[in-house]
């Protein structure tokens, strides 16, 4: 590597302004040959590029939204249509399938075959098949690519969770989010790189959702997703205390920033500028972030596109703010809906959530596209697992050999199907799709080699894949 | 040599020349090549991951960790031949053009620079000297090296003689105010008083710093500190982080921790305690809590979890956390397959697993409570009554003749007693997703399982005038999970309430009120008796459940308040509640009886009683006669008073042990089997058993009592604590290094193995860990060391020479600078504002945090209770540590959430702390109080200002400075004399009584003053 490149490189870390080893000088080099930087330098944490830099490929997408359904979707009643499930229904579960296979709530009882409970139907030019109960789905069949070939390693929730976000089951490690902030910075001024929203609805159990999902692991923290709240303050500490104004908010972090501007004169030191710049980033924070959670100033037809009479914190809400921060150049934006554990009453359970999934998910795609953003935006619609062929009285118990969910945009063909599980939904057979495999597809969208996005610690280079990922190139548009 | 290479290595040399040209300064010159500290990571980030440790991943038989691998002829050529790189294959590999040949391969992603070459051919031009790992080589006492001037303090000689080679000149010694803030930061983690500060800067005497160090270290506040260290490490967490993360008890081994450091427990002490106190001939009551850190890690209750998974898990999560803490190995690694870099087998791993396989506990499921903690008074109380429970119960088993007689006349009632009625359901109606069947016998099953919360509501005749009370029969059956009788998959069930009303002939129903229940058994936590108490409150978290006793029927009995008066044909409304936050934990077969007994819940007969009792009284045997005679005693109204004496006594005891702190311990049991798992997978039991064993590298374990003992934790515990181990003291003096400078002398203060960084000194990493193992493991006396050179004294400014030649601070040439870590940047702010709380030790604590934080935990789904009174203004660290929402204040700072091993903070700087000093309800009301105290303690704007740096920063403010805060405060003071209802409004924030008698406006005036100065940068730094 020559000194211009790795002058660039330097310049192109965040980090440089912890680095003592850069004074002024380095810092209007890095300005100098990347004009990026000038506008990073001034504005600390707000627009930066990350660490790939260039990118190891060019890239389909800016950003990725992912409807994140935990408590594993049944892809029965979803994505996947098995009518010889509904011929086998009542009769034992064949032994060739589930014998020595891990089975959670299931242990130690007889397995048998569980209709799919809701019909199937085509939609669109593409004949794509879809659950009846998801009309907006179906009216956006043409643009999904749906994976019916998913596998995971984890059986119950929060391994699962930690796999599908952070590529392991062991805690401590990056999240996805985390990950591609790291790897290419942020366009967002004002506002965090990855941005986490989370609803409940009414159906099934509410599966509790740890922060480890959106956490940096060992990257520098500050890569840490956010968790914006629909209750009070979305972002912790957000609001000014009662009884202090805006103005005289602004007073007292003028005054810190001018004191800490003293003590710099005397220490030279480096945490300094980035201390000052953060306390402007949180300034700004105060005032763009009420902004971009009131969804008053939408047009009344955006509202009933998504079925949102305002910031709720419902499913349909949160689809809405996820246009609003893609829009804002929020690298990652993660909804997550908590309420597809349906280990009973999976057929009224499924009813009601889709109604509360089904519209606003197909509205974020056709805002998109309206807006011409979804070509450059990468939506992920599924959960961390599927469920189970087999009966558990009248729901599906967690099932992690084959199941389901769809990507759109950013590079992804849409109206097609990949892969398929077998007769019963079992096991995957056809194109099957390791979790790594969508980890490595995901960072290739927006231009990461997903071998090359690494980070040292423990010892070793870890990476979102780990020791595994191919990229799934037949659905690459 | 191959002839097409020499125009390569040519311009290999010419850039080498560039670079060391251009960092000719920085970098000065090596003498020679040291294989360990110049080649091995080389080799280790390049080559190893096909050509070291793992036999499984080693490509072309060739392995580059050993000497013999490096130097052994293989395939007719040699990989390095000393002293002649031309034929050393090592090299002609790196420098190759050929796509095909050229190591290390592109797709590799690894490629090495045109230096790492040059020293890998320098290395082999100067003979080629080989060194095992050093760290696994044993630390020996290098001499003191010889230094110019009169320097008597052992690590400035180390220091100075490097800075030398380096061409640097030490930083002059600290002003004694910033001296003095280092150093109570650094050992009590708390700010000095301006007083401290003042009986330091004036104390002439030239031994003042050093008494300033001994009153710290006996400072109780030390072990807090030290505290804060270790539990980051031992992933100290007051929730079990899987899933539902309930909490579990464990901060008694936080107070451990603390008193252990206070105390100054000699580290191997500290070690053995931990990892196997319970193993120690007649271990304390202390030393059982020590062996918490056993029970430290992650754990699931999540319903379906398989418990040979998480067993799984939980071994190899010890492992990972042992190998970390205290030899500084990412063993984990090994789970899976040999290790990549070190040399440490997959066998190996699972062989240190199997020091852990006595660890009683339950796989999945909820903690148990642990051991009860009493104090000396509490104990005293529970000895007093087990004497008059044990005296008592002598009473009670006393021969009494006059006993036999009512007996007998007993035993003709009995039968009369004990019947029940089947009631037979005339309506069964779910309120739910499932459906319930009549069997035969008036039994009730359910079709099908369920939603998450159920009620059943059940109709039938009332059969007789006079009822007293029903029965509720829970039947086993094999069709439901595990045996049932609950529908939940391990077969449990929670009744969270149980109704019943009579409807008469008007329709009117009338409920009926329980007074007394009874079940042959109680899940601890969940019993019968919380179906009557009428204090309940959380119908969420109790209610009647069996665990472990499922797979089998119970019954429950209950008893009316009164007996039933209504007619026969009138009708019975049972409503069985399964609210609990338990999912699918519904009955799944039971049938309902009733009696018209007098206290038919008071009269349960056990079946050997009842068998007993069936054989006439003469044809009984000797045990039968004591069964029933026994069971008599227990219900006969001549012995009530001593029964209720006794039942009295068990309650006290039993109220007092649940007020009790308990701490989660390690109990041994039967090792369980330990089998390597191929590729990890907890499914695949093919593997070879294995028994406890060390990493043949790192040595071998100290003497064993005899051939077939079979190594248990202590013996462990004893390897790890001994001289003979070559990494735990080096991983220690490391890591207090790492805390007191700023920086590892081995930078990477969680991996000595061979992705770690050489040592910057390596002498003296290896002169502290003998001198620390030679001094008895001394903690204080290390620190003491540390502390008191003059490097530790040195200014945190660098120079501008240091600035530019080395800007990491490799060498020490100058103090750290850093941010105090979350816990102390909360403990500063509430001891500069007075508020702090400094008791030590006790339950965790909840101080504000803000509400709906929690809103997505669930199992039960929660609320956090802001803390009352003094405990909101307690030390970070005793913050109620929930793994998988850590209080967002603390999480803005970089406090880890401890599900793994953390050895070292990232101290990152972003906006969420500025948000977090700014508006955090801790911090706004810190400051409005820090205010009241300016207000009181000084007369005049300048007094006032001067006081508040004093108290914060320990020096008072330049003019500048005072120009600044004055602006502010006259702006302030003007804005909140007309908008009085503001000023109000800050001056009360938070629990904290408000100052009634001074001026609200001046008062919010000055607290805008106090938010500014607990904002700075240099407030919430150590330098």
């Amino acid at each position: 590597m020559n000194a211009y490149e790795s002058m660039k490189r330097l310049a192109s870390r965040r980090s440089f302004l912890n680095r003592s080893a850069c004074g002024i000088g380095s810092l209007a080099l890095a300005a100098l040959l990347n004009p990026a930087m000038a506008r990073a330098a001034g504005t600390a944490n707000a627009s930066s590029l990350g660490v790939i830099n260039p990118r190891h490929f060019a890239p389909k997408a800016k950003r990725v939204i992912y409807l994140y359904m935990a408590g594993g979707p049944s892809h029965l009643e979803t994505l996947d249509y098995k009518p010889k499930l509904l011929e086998m229904s009542g009769k034992p579960m064949p032994e060739s399938f589930t014998k020595g296979q891990p089975i959670a709530q299931l242990q130690n009882q007889a397995l048998k075959c569980f209709a799919p409970q809701h019909e199937f139907k085509k939609f669109g030019k593409s004949g794509q098949e879809i659950c009846g109960l998801f009309p907006h789905m179906g009216s956006v069949a043409d643009e999904l690519c749906i994976i019916r070939s998913m596998v995971t390693e984890a059986i119950n929730h929060d391994p699962a969770h930690t796999f599908m976000n952070t590529g392991t089951t062991i805690s401590g490690r990056p999240s996805m989010g985390s990950w591609l902030w790291y790897g290419l910075g942020s366009e967002a001024e004002n506002l965090p790189g990855f941005v986490v929203l989370t609803s409940t609805g009414n159906s099934g159990q509410k599966q509790p959702i740890a922060s480890r999902m959106w956490h940096s692991g060992f990257l520098p923290s500050k890569f840490q997703g956010v968790h914006f709240q629909s209750k009070g303050d979305a972002v912790m500490y957000l609001g000014t205390p009662n009884g202090i104004s805006a103005n005289q908010q602004r007073d007292v972090i003028d005054a810190v920033e001018r004191l800490n501007r003293i003590e710099d004169a005397v220490v030279e030191d480096p945490e300094i500028a980035t201390r000052i710049s953060q306390y402007e980033m949180a300034f700004k924070m105060q005032t763009s972030v009420p902004g971009l959670m009131d969804l008053s100033q939408e047009p009344k037809e955006t509202m009933e596109l998504y079925g949102t009479k305002g910031a709720d914190g419902s499913f349909a809400a949160n689809c809405l703010l996820a246009r609003r921060l893609a829009e804002r150049g929020v690298r990652f934006i993660q909804v997550y809906h908590r309420d597809w554990d349906h280990h009973g009453g999976l057929k009224d359970g499924i009813s009601t959530i889709a109604k509360e999934v089904d519209q606003p998910a197909a509205a974020l795609i056709k805002d998109l596209k309206q807006r011409g953003m979804l070509d450059e935006t990468l939506v992920i619609w599924g959960g961390e697992f599927g469920r189970t062929p087999m009966a558990q009285g009248n729901g599906r118990d967690h099932h992690i050999k084959g199941f389901s969910l769809w990507m759109a945009g950013g590079g992804i063909k849409g109206g097609i199907t990949h892969g398929s599980t077998d007769d019963l939904g079992y096991n995957a057979v056809e194109n099957i799709v390791p979790v790594h495999d969508l980890h490595a597809t995901l960072l290739h969208q927006l231009g990461i080699d997903h071998k090359r996005l690494t980070v040292k610690a423990q010892g070793r280079d870890f990476r979102l894949t780990d020791i595994s990922g191919e990229l799934v190139t037949s659905i690459l548009a | 040599m191959n002839a097409r290479l020499l125009p390569r290595i040519r311009i290999v040399l010419i850039s080498l020349v560039c670079v060391i040209g251009n960092s000719a300064h920085a970098e000065p010159a090596k003498k020679t090549i040291d294989f360990n500290r110049d080649i091995r990571p080389i080799l280790s980030e390049n080559c190893f991951q096909c050509h070291g440790p793992d036999k499984n991943k080693r490509k072309a038989d060739l392995r580059l960790d050993t000497k013999e691998g490096l130097f052994d002829e293989i395939d007719d050529t040699h990989p390095v031949v000393p002293g002649k790189p031309a034929d050393s294959d090592l090299l002609r590999r790196m420098l190759t053009t050929d796509v095909e040949d050229h190591m290390p391969p592109a797709k590799s992603n690894k490629s090495l620079s045109a230096e790492q070459v040059a020293s890998i051919k320098k290395w082999i031009e100067e003979g080629a000297e080989y060194k095992g790992h050093w760290a696994y080589l044993a630390p020996v006492r290098a001499a003191e090296p010889a230094v110019d001037g009169n320097i008597k303090h052992p690590i400035d000689k180390f220091i100075l003689a490097k800075l030398k080679e380096q061409n640097l000149k030490p930083a002059n010694e600290a002003d004694k105010i910033t001296l003095c803030r280092r150093v109570y930061f650094d050992l009590l983690g708390l700010p000095p008083t301006p007083a401290q500060v003042d009986q330091f800067a004036h104390d002439p005497s030239p031994d003042a710093y050093d008494k300033l160090v001994d009153m710290l270290l006996t400072n109780p506040h030390f072990g807090e500190r030290m505290a804060q260290f270790w539990l980051d490490q031992v992933r100290y967490a007051d929730t079990i982080g899987y899933h539902s993360d309930n909490p579990m008890n464990v901060s008694p081994y936080r107070d451990w921790v603390i008193a252990a450091f206070n105390q100054n427990m000699p580290f191997d002490q500290f070690t053995i305690e931990q990892i196997a106190g319970d193993l120690l001939p007649n271990s304390t009551v202390a030393q059982k809590v020590a062996t918490a850190y056993n029970r430290l890690l992650q754990t699931t209750e999540e319903g379906g979890a398989q418990p040979r998974e998480y067993i799984a898990k939980y071994a190899a999560d010890r492992v990972r956390n042992m190998s970390a803490v205290w030899m500084a190995q990412t063993m984990g690694c090994c789970e899976c397959h040999d290790h990549k870099f070190d040399p440490i087998t997959t066998k190996e791993f699972y062989g240190m697993e199997a020091f852990f396989a006595d660890v009683q506990e339950a796989a999945v499921g909820k903690r148990e409570p642990g051991l009860p903690l009493p104090t000396a008074p509490q104990q005293k109380e529970i000895n007093d009554i087990d004497r008059t429970l044990a005296a008592a119960k002598i009473k009670l088993d006393a021969a009494a003749p006059e006993l036999s007689t009512a007996q007998l006349a007993w035993e003709k009632t009995v039968s009369t007693e004990v019947k029940w009625d089947v009631l037979d359901p005339q309506t069964f109606v779910v309120q739910g997703e499932s459906k319930l069947k009549k069997l035969e016998g008036g039994i009730l099953q359910t079709v099908y399982k369920v939603a998450a919360t159920e009620n059943y509501v059940i109709t039938a005749h009332a059969p007789a005038n006079g009822i007293t009370g029903f029965r509720l029969e829970t039947l086993r059956d094999d069709a439901l999970p595990a045996q049932g009788p609950g529908n939940a998959p391990n077969g449990n069930f929670v009744l969270s309430d149980i109704k019943v009303s009579t409807v008469g002939k008007d329709g009117n129903a009338t409920p009926v009120t329980l007074s007394s229940v009874s079940a042959d058994f109680s899940q601890e936590g969940y019993s019968i008796a919380t179906l009557v108490d009428a204090k309940r409150k959380n119908k969420k978290n109790t209610g009647w459940a069996i665990l472990p006793q499922t797979g089998k029927s119970h019954q429950a009995l209950f008893e009316f308040a009164k007996p039933l008066t209504g007619e026969g044909g009138s009708r019975l409304i049972f409503t069985l509640e399964f609210q609990s936050a338990f999912p699918q934990h519904t009955i799944g077969k039971f049938r309902l009886s009733s009696s018209t007994a007098a206290q038919p819940s008071r009269h349960t007969i056990p079946d050997p009683v009842r068998d007993a009792l069936a054989v006439l009284p003469e044809k009984r045997s000797d045990a039968q006669k004591n069964v029933v005679a026994a069971h008599y005693r227990t219900i006969s109204p001549l012995f009530r008073p001593i029964r209720d004496q006794i039942v009295s006594l068990e309650q006290k005891k039993q109220q007092l042990l649940d007020a009790m702190p308990k701490c989660l311990v390690t109990t041994a049991g039967t090792p369980r089997t330990v089998r390597v798992l191929t590729r990890g997978n907890w499914l695949d039991d093919s593997g070879a058993v294995v028994t406890p064993v060390v990493p043949a590298s790192m040595g071998k374990l100290g003497p064993i009592q005899s051939a077939d003992h079979r190594p248990t934790r202590l013996d462990l515990a004893r390897w790890i604590a001994s001289r003979e181990n070559p990494l735990t003291a080096r991983v220690m003096v490391n890591r207090l290094w790492n805390l007191f400078y700023g920086r590892g002398i081995a930078r990477k203060v969680d991996d000595l193995g061979s992705q770690g960084e050489w040592p910057t000194h390596p002498e003296l990493l290896d002169w502290l860990a003998v001198d620390f193992m030679e001094n008895g493991w001394d903690i204080k006396r290390i620190v003491r060391q540390m502390v008191t050179s003059a490097t530790y004294r040195e200014s945190s400014i660098p120079t501008q020479e240091q600035r530019e030649h080395d800007p990491a601070n490799q060498w020490f040439a100058h103090q750290g600078r850093f941010r105090l870590d979350a816990e102390f940047v909360r403990d500063n702010a509430l001891s500069v504002s007075g508020m702090l709380v400094d008791s030590i030790g006790g339950p965790s604590v909840y101080p504000y945090q803000p509400a709906g934080y929690w809103s997505f935990l669930n199992f039960p789904a929660r609320e956090w209770q802001n803390d009352k009174g003094t405990n909101l203004y307690r030390r970070g660290l005793y913050t109620h540590w929930q793994r998988t929402f850590l209080h967002p204040s603390l999480l803005a700072f970089d406090a880890p959430t401890r599900e793994e091993a953390v050895c070292e903070r990232t101290k990152s700087n972003v906006p969420q702390q500025a948000l977090t000093l700014l508006n955090d309800p801790t911090y706004v009301e810190a400051a409005r109080v820090f205010a009241e105290h300016l207000v009181r303690g000084a007369t005049g704007d300048q007094a006032r200002i001067d006081l508040a740096f004093r108290q914060a920063l320990s020096r008072s403010p330049k003019p500048q400075e005072s120009e600044l805060v004055l602006k502010l405060l006259e702006k302030h003071r003007k804005e909140y004399i007309a908008d009085n209802t503001a000023a109000e409004k800050i001056v009360s924030a938070g629990d904290a009584p408000s100052a009634k008698d001074l001026n609200p406006a001046e008062l919010a005036a000055w607290t805008s003053v106090a938010r500014t100065v607990l904002n700075l940068h240099e407030t919430i730094t150590r330098n």
